[in-house]
């Protein structure tokens, strides 16, 4: 099969990264290695894209230190890139708002590639002036066939997820796999089709979503992480030595941290449910 | 309260290759055993089985014992050592263990000053004396029921001499092996179950797997690691056909004792 043949594929990976683990690494590794033995795509980048403080998750710790932490984890991939944008935000944002600023981001780099310098100025003012001044993040990108697709990169509990009441608004839900695509990471293969067939939307795009089975059982989680390091336990060779070494000078998961956001509703969920809500 | 005893973890296997989750054993049952309050720590061996060992798939005790040396250069108490792997045929692991023993008893009294003048007798250790312990995964309590692998009196020698640290993982169910052995039970007090709460099933066999078939291992073992198999182009499908139908040396080994002993 040519490369030249093959479509080009970003693979997205939103979360709390509280803290990155060796496993949040190894699914970009998995789909990489799954989408391109399809023949039909070559992957170009792995985005890690750490939630913003507003999410106010239980135990949710600083962006800052968040991100310092993944981009020390991904120092040795030659393609996996943290980027800030998301957890820059003073609020939470939506994962389908997420995507189109990054399928805009990717929008923009192929104009930096194409053009000459002068003409990319004023073409890119333009892109920027039709696809975002008007209405910001609420607008969707025009997909181009130039630009590589961006995929959103995740586990099986995120397709679970789609299904919890107020969690997703379901035209998200559409934008995402419709628009987009997935691809799951899934220990056990059959939840994973379990999820896509119990749901109208996810089975009409079924054809977009790729369910990448991981083999080695492996249930390193954020949770359990902060579980062994509040308790003194070691967690050493389930993240990166250098991951470990900044948590440790900066004191960073403790009783106390666990209890941050302890009472407070998850901002999905405060957004979508309530009086209040008015999107 | 007495004093801490100092102990030393030896883990013998084939390490082909060494993954991060056999560096963790090492760390969850050092976590375990200074959590008991009655024993420190002092060190850790790792120590690759002989090219004799006959195991499918087994690359050049050569390569395993500078993959290990690699992954553990970032480790400061845990250290690989070739002794085993350099012998020509496999080593019963009780053997391994005696000859790390002796090694460990010579530097502690050579670090006391005991027993290095010419009254030194070969007395039993002290109860301050250094230990050393097994540790192993909880797969490797089952392989003691496996008829011809093990001689009944290494497993009374492992466990009642020596002793045992093993980590369970994943569904395995090591409480079940000590109960259904009666050598185990019968030294349960020096067998210390470890768990491992996060499942974590990273075997060599598995990494063995995706490296034949051209896919990515990174993240489940150093990448230093990762360069040194690419290197010298270790895992392959010709490698995993090595001893494919050769009978396991301590199979073939044991089998070959109780016919010697009949003459004792």
């Amino acid at each position: 099969m040519e490369p030249q043949g093959r479509t080009k594929v970003v693979l997205l990976a939103c979360g709390s990264f509280n803290p990155i683990t060796n496993i949040h690494l190894r699914m970009f590794e998995l789909a990489r290695d799954y989408l391109e033995d399809t023949g039909q795509y070559i992957v170009v980048k792995g985005i890690i894209s750490a939630v913003g403080d507003g999410y106010k998750k239980k135990g949710l710790i600083e962006a800052s230190h968040r991100v310092e932490m993944a981009k020390l984890a991904i120092d040795t991939s030659d393609w996996i890139k943290v980027d800030t944008w998301e957890s820059q935000q003073p609020e939470w944002v939506e994962t389908a708002k997420v995507i189109r600023h990054h399928y805009k981001e990717l929008v923009s780099e192929e104009l930096n590639i194409d053009e000459v310098d002068t003409v990319k100025y004023t073409k890119r003012r333009k892109i920027e002036e039709t696809d975002s001044t008007s209405e910001g993040l609420f607008s969707y990108p025009k997909m181009r066939d130039n630009v590589p697709q961006l995929k959103l990169l995740c586990g099986a509990d995120v397709l679970e997820s789609f299904s919890v009441p107020n969690l997703w608004k379901p035209e998200d839900i559409a934008e995402i796999v419709g628009r987009y695509g997935l691809v799951c990471i899934t220990r056990t293969g059959c939840d994973a089709h379990r999820f896509i067939h119990q749901s109208d939307v996810l089975w009409k795009h079924r054809k977009n979503i790729h369910v990448v089975r991981e083999w080695v059982t492996n249930e390193i989680s954020a949770t359990h992480v902060r579980r062994a390091l509040r308790r003194g336990q070691t967690v050493r060779y389930l993240l990166p030595d250098a991951v470990l070494s900044y948590i440790q000078q900066h004191g960073l998961y403790s009783a106390e941290s666990e209890q941050k956001n302890a009472e407070v509703i998850l901002a999905p969920l405060q957004r979508y449910t309530g009086p209040s809500s008015s999107s | 309260m007495a004093a801490r005893i100092p102990l030393v973890l030896l883990a013998c296997g084939s390490f082909n290759p060494i993954t991060h989750q056999h560096m963790r054993l090492f760390e969850l049952a050092r976590d375990h055993l200074h959590q008991t309050g009655r024993f420190h720590v002092i060190g850790g061996i790792l120590s690759p089985v002989s090219d004799g060992y006959g195991k499918q798939g087994l690359v050049l005790a050569k390569h395993r014992v500078a993959m290990a040396r690699l992954a553990l250069q970032s480790s400061d108490w845990v250290s690989v050592d070739e002794w085993e792997s350099q012998q020509p045929d496999w080593t019963e692991t009780v053997v391994t263990m005696r000859y790390h023993y002796d090694r460990i008893l010579k530097r502690y009294r050579e670090g006391t000053g005991k027993d290095s003048g010419p009254t030194a007798n070969p007395q039993p250790p002290t109860s301050s004396s250094p230990r050393l312990k097994l540790l192993c995964g909880a797969d490797f309590l089952d392989s003691f029921k496996v008829p011809g692998l093990w001689l009944d009196h290494h497993v009374e020698e492992v466990a009642g001499r020596f002793g045992l640290v093993c980590v369970s993982r994943g569904g395995l169910d090591p409480e079940r092996a000590v109960h259904e052995s009666d050598t185990l039970s019968r030294h349960r007090h020096n067998i210390f179950l470890v768990r491992e709460w996060v499942r974590n099933e990273t075997s060599a066999t598995e990494v063995r797997r995706a490296l034949r078939r051209g896919l990515s291992v990174k993240y489940l073992l150093p990448d230093s690691v990762i360069e040194y198999i690419h290197q010298h182009d270790l895992y392959t499908r010709d490698s995993e056909l090595k001893y494919k139908d050769a009978l396991l040396r301590p199979l073939a080994k044991q089998t070959e004792i109780p016919v010697l002993s009949l003459s004792d």
